[in-house]
């Protein structure tokens, strides 16, 4: 048993929440649509498009054209949900999401399956550490980045039902602890708190939610009250959560599966810095690119897992003034 | 190392088919499916047509091989690593954390043999027309450039991009082979984004097409040998393939598109491929 299963979570990969939802919508909207870039079981597309196999595309593998094809579909009045990886649908596609789809503010929800470095053996190719940062510099679109499969329906079902306009939901491939349940809320713009504290924050997404609630169990044995933040949505960012987080408890570190620079953690510090100055730092990836291992093992190695969080938060909270 | 005796050449590709069982098996996830459609070809290509010399994989007149459907790299890893570019033993820790046999050819691990990172589909063809681009305006160089694409990673745009450049600057040192083994993930190729016909769209592209059995090892060095002579423009060769080839239970099954065989099937594999069980495990 590992310490996820200890904790009473049960393991389930983020994406299925992705496929759960689309098949939820389906039902409610029949203008919904999936296009699907030949990866229709892996992004859990295939759940929607085993049921709803007419409204169901195939775009083959041919990201930038199936970009385009969602953009089209929305001025037939649909709803399209564009899902790849998101190495392939944020990187490939990245100047159709920009131009066609932002700048155009159409509505097209994308599905960014295999983000971060937990994709695990297929190495650095197929590890999306990037879309936090490119996706949130563009204008109008709204990013959700959810900590669990749970989450990650309610995002996916926020995206649809609550926004007109593009959204980017970015999840995982391997599973992950489940922290939420259904009736954990779910609100777009505001971040959860997850657990109380008053030494230091730490603002989490994805998967690194989980690892910084174990981090924070072991502050707490060693007395640092440590309080969780679970920011699900990137953009548009809880100015107010973050402001208020940094003057409650003084210090703020941030733990995401992406690149430090450019990523959620730069977005909480363009707040910090601009509302309520405290001492910051970073979990997450400096400036490499991943590599082939298991998601465990990377995670480890990356600097990305509980324990690397709970030590940065240590050295963190030495640097608080007050 | 020019291999001319066809049951060498087919022992050695015999080799290759076992090496991809072995590696994936032990790595728990891998792509055999494409892996095993290219074994012939990849053994036709290093152990006969291509120039190059695995104590100096930079000499600077070798041949350049591009795999642009990266994730077939376990067929890739066995060619070289049986043709000498690095120890056999290596090719056990593909996939496994630190290995320079990545999940998808990489070449900062500094793997001999690798000429460029792939595995994001549909990039390759481009880098072998700039390749063979440079050698052929700049440098007037004597070598060829080979990319070996997937027949659904010709769905991506950029690939298209890359034939009408080659067509245009007249590439007559590139040869691009399509691995035409019908499959994708999702399915056959003409049900998820019909491709076909192949040999029409290349043609009005200005290229010249040849078509051959993807799992006749002479006829791949005939057809090659060939396209190498034919001058002003570049040459495709489609191949016609089975996806999972050798294996009863992979051959034409999208599925073992991308997982690995238990052990179980990997032992079944091994029977079929001619090894003693004990092979799977022999050096771990
Ligand atoms: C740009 C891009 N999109 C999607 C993928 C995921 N992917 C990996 S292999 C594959 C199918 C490839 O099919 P094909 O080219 O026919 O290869 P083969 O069947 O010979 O293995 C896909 C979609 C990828 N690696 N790159």
């Amino acid at each position: 048993m590992n310490i996820y299963e200890k904790h009473g979570w049960a393991m389930v990969p983020s994406r299925n929440g992705f496929g759960e939802a689309l098949r939820e919508l389906a039902e409610r909207h029949p203008e919904l649509v999936v296009i699907g870039a030949d990866l229709t079981d892996s992004t859990r597309a295939s759940y929607f498009s085993e049921n709803f196999p007419e409204r169901f595309f195939n775009a083959g593998i041919a990201e930038q054209n199936a970009a385009g094809m969602a953009a089209g579909m929305s001025l037939a009045g649909k709803i399209a949900v564009f899902s790849t990886y998101g190495v392939f649908a944020a990187g490939r596609a990245y100047d159709q999401i920009r131009t066609t789809i932002c700048y155009s503010n159409a509505n097209v929800k994308i599905g960014g399956a295999h983000g971060g470095i937990s994709v695990g053996p297929d190495g650095a190719t197929h590890q999306a550490l990037e879309e936090i940062a490119t996706m949130r510099v563009l204008p109008r679109m709204t990013l959700f980045t959810p900590a669990d499969a749970e989450e990650t329906r309610k995002a996916t079902i926020a995206a649809v039902e609550e926004i007109k306009g593009p959204v980017y939901i970015r999840f995982g491939r391997a599973p992950v602890p489940s922290i939420t349940d259904r009736d954990t809320s779910f609100e777009v713009g505001r971040a959860r708190l997850v657990r109380d504290g008053d030494d230091l924050t730490i603002i989490a997404c994805g998967s690194m939610v989980a690892e910084s609630i174990l981090a924070a169990e072991i502050l707490e044995s060693e007395n640092i009250f440590a309080r969780v933040i679970d920011l699900h949505t990137v953009k548009p960012i809880d100015r107010e959560t973050i402001e208020k987080c940094a003057r409650e408890t003084g210090a703020i570190l941030t733990a995401e599966e992406h690149q430090i620079a450019g990523g959620m953690g730069s977005a909480v510090a363009e707040v910090v810095v601009a509302t309520h100055p405290v001492p910051m730092d970073f979990v997450g990836v400096n400036d490499r690119f991943g590599e082939s291992g298991e998601p465990a093992e990377l995670l480890k190695a990356f600097g990305l897992d509980y324990r690397s969080i709970a030590e940065k938060a240590k050295n963190l909270i030495k640097r608080k003034t007050v | 190392m020019k291999i001319t005796d066809t049951s060498r050449l087919e022992e050695i590709a015999r080799r290759v088919r076992f090496d991809i069982i072995k590696m994936t098996y032990h790595a728990g996830s891998g792509h055999p499916g494409g892996s095993l459609s290219i074994a012939d070809i990849l053994t036709a290509l290093y152990f006969n047509a291509l120039n190059h010399d695995p104590k100096n994989p930079e000499w600077n007149d070798r041949d350049r091989v591009i795999l642009s459907k990266g994730h077939a790299c376990p067929a890739l890893y066995a060619v070289l690593a049986e043709a000498g570019y690095f120890p056999r033993e290596e090719l056990w820790t593909l996939r496994k954390f630190g290995s320079r046999l990545q999940g998808h050819p990489a070449v900062d691990k500094g793997l001999p043999g690798i000429e460029i990172s792939t595995g994001s589909l549909g990039q390759g063809l481009s880098i072998a027309v700039g390749t063979a681009l440079a050698g052929k305006k700049l440098d007037d160089a004597n070598w060829n450039v080979y990319a070996i694409l997937g027949d659904g990673e010709i769905e991506e745009g950029q690939v298209w991009e890359a034939f009408m450049a080659a067509g245009h600057y007249h590439l007559d040192n590139l040869i691009a082979i399509i691995d035409n083994n019908d499959l994708q993930i999702d399915g056959f190729v003409c049900d998820v984004m019909n491709i076909h016909p192949i040999p029409d769209k290349l043609k009005a592209f200005n290229w010249q097409v040849f078509v051959v059995d993807g799992h006749s090892i002479p006829e791949i060095i005939d057809v090659v040998e060939e396209a190498k002579k034919v001058r002003g423009t570049p040459k495709a060769i489609i191949a016609k393939t089975v996806k999972g080839k050798g294996i009863s239970y992979m051959e034409n099954v999208a599925d073992w598109h991308g997982k690995a065989p238990n052990r179980e099937l990997a032992l079944k594999a091994v029977a079929e491929l001619g090894f003693p069980e004990s092979a799977l495990d022999n050096d771990i």
